[in-house]
């Protein structure tokens, strides 16, 4: 299951050139984050991953298939997508209803629905509210509802816009926890994302976008630890990165992110004092 | 489904600010420029004066530079006008003896221009009045602040919510939504999913706007002053003689003249 984008453009029919010659490829089981500034493009080269928006130039490929020449609904029962505003996909009367709508567009069994949904509410914490409204939640859980009816049909590839807006630090936790376990069942996870924080945590590979063009692609601690980079995309340095660029001390790799990896190096700096 | 909604439907109604002759013209004169040419156009129901009216709107047009977003908008009218010609023809043929006579077609064909006259002026109107302008013009023509505040604030937010609902599209999509499967009853029930989440982001939207209003003082005194105001100027009344000369010449073509007909020119009976 691979994910590859040969040199993409895309202007939106306003006229806007949202992608510049994009390419990029994403391996079975890989966890990226696509970061950047508003109006980078970020969003336009995820919803090419699903068909969503199809390049004007270069073209996709969701293993080995051309998006140009299939569905968007062939294409989401391998590539989930979460949106960002949970409001914007919420319709049904009760969540179960809301969690099954999907599996119901794809053909499912009804006894495989029942088992899919019973899974997914479980998986997210969503078992008591069953039958309530998903209007009746709050945005923390309406958001757990809108992630819950994408994996309920088990998608090789997930992606997930904007993941932690309006989410607070324990919601983020249960967020990184649960990507961590998708990872561990070998799926590939793909974030769109401003949280600077919470992509040091994860530590995935980062892609960085300027004005519809990919500027950086690597590992996180690399990329997030490059001030002349990140300057030029407006994103500040993760504030582990930023208290050791402070301290300065000489020895010291610059390229820390992770609070544990940070606290070891100082806890071993201070021994040796 | 593959255009974008958001961006044709309802360009029509998405306002550029641009200055142009045409733009800067008082609202309320091109107002009654329109319900002129409505005037003119119901009065005729030939073939030859609705070609005029049709071809006058061109200049406005023109140079209001809004070509593009002009032929989107009657590209947008074309089912319907499609559909107002069958119905005519089909509709004659019925009375009329089951016969397709050359003024069967000729009739048919002036009430679907007739439609597309009353299409275009409009569309050049919305597509050269801010709406800001608009609600000025509501206001000085002493329609309530309350009225005339709603309905701006409606049409403002109209291409927000064509692009909500595009948005709403592309999710229930990636939820494997196929809006075009089905017979005629599945792909209306097909929208439901799209429609909810719609109305419901409207309604709450208007709340917050309605929130936001008052904490910003909305309506805290009762004489309000405007920044700007509405002031006709020599082009406005350049308008005003173009619509008095078109009134004149309609009002008396209809009474005093026979219009020549089409089909008389072809030699048909």
């Amino acid at each position: 299951m691979t994910l590859t984008v040969e040199d993409v453009h895309f202007s939106y029919q306003s006229g806007v050139k949202a992608l510049k010659g994009v390419s990029l490829t994403v391996k079975d089981g890989e966890f990226v984050a696509v970061m950047g500034q508003n109006g980078a493009g970020k969003t336009t080269l995820v919803k090419q991953f699903n068909g969503l928006l199809k390049p004007t130039k270069g073209r996709v490929l969701v293993n080995g298939t051309d998006t140009t020449k299939t569905s968007v609904a062939a294409i989401a029962k391998t590539v989930g997508f979460v949106f960002q505003n949970p409001d914007h996909q919420l319709f049904s009367e009760t969540v179960e209803e809301e969690i099954a709508f999907a599996l119901r567009n794809f053909g499912y069994a009804a006894d495989v629905i029942e088992k899919r949904v019973e899974w997914a509410v479980n998986l997210l914490g969503l078992s008591q509210y069953r039958k309530t409204s998903p209007f009746m939640l709050s945005g923390g859980e309406r958001k757990r509802v809108a992630l819950a009816s994408v994996l309920a049909w088990d998608p090789q590839v997930l992606v997930l816009d904007e993941p932690t807006i309006g989410q607070d630090h324990q919601q983020k936790e249960n967020l990184r926890q649960f990507i961590v376990q998708l990872q561990t069942q070998g799926k590939t996870v793909i974030i769109v994302t401003h949280d600077v924080e919470f992509v040091a945590e994860c530590s995935p590979r980062v892609v960085l976008m300027r004005e519809g063009k990919i500027v950086a692609d690597g590992a996180g601690k690399d990329i997030l630890t490059d001030e002349k980079v990140l300057a030029e995309s407006s994103i500040v340095l993760p504030q582990v990165a930023q208290v050791f660029t402070y301290l300065n001390i000489p020895g010291f790799p610059k390229n820390v992110i992770d609070l544990y990896e940070a606290k070891q190096l100082l806890k071993k700096k201070l021994e040796r004092n | 489904m593959t255009s974008r909604l958001g961006g044709s439907v309802f360009d029509g109604l998405k306002f550029r600010k641009v200055s142009s002759p045409i733009h800067n013209l008082d609202p309320r004169m091109k107002f009654v420029y329109v319900i002129a040419v409505f005037i003119a156009a119901i009065l005729f129901g030939q073939i030859i004066p609705l070609v005029i009216l049709f071809v006058m709107q061109v200049p406005f047009v023109l140079l209001a530079r809004v070509q593009r977003q002009w032929v989107r908008s009657l590209r947008g009218a074309l089912f319907l006008a499609l559909f107002i010609f069958v119905i005519n023809v089909a509709g004659n043929f019925f009375t009329q003896g089951f016969a397709l006579t050359a003024k069967n077609w000729e009739d048919a064909g002036a009430m679907t221009l007739r439609f597309v006259v009353l299409v275009e002026s409009f569309s050049v109107f919305f597509l050269t009045t801010s709406p800001d302008h608009l609600g000025l013009a509501l206001e000085t023509s002493h329609v309530p602040y309350e009225f005339s505040f709603a309905f701006t604030t409606a049409v403002r937010f109209v291409p927000v919510l064509a692009e909500e609902a595009q948005t709403i599209m592309d999710a229930q999509k990636a939820r494997g939504l196929e809006l075009e499967k089905g017979n005629f009853m599945k792909r209306i029930r097909n929208y439901i999913p799209i429609l909810i989440p719609l109305i419901v982001s409207a309604i709450r939207r208007s709340l917050e706007l309605a929130e936001a209003m008052e904490s910003r003082a909305w309506g805290a005194t009762k004489n309000r002053t405007n920044l700007y105001a509405l002031k006709l100027r020599r082009g406005d009344y350049a308008l005003l003689a173009i619509i008095v000369g078109l009134l004149a010449v309609t009002i008396y073509a209809f009474i005093f003249l026979q219009v020549p007909t089409v089909r008389s020119f072809l030699g048909f009976p």
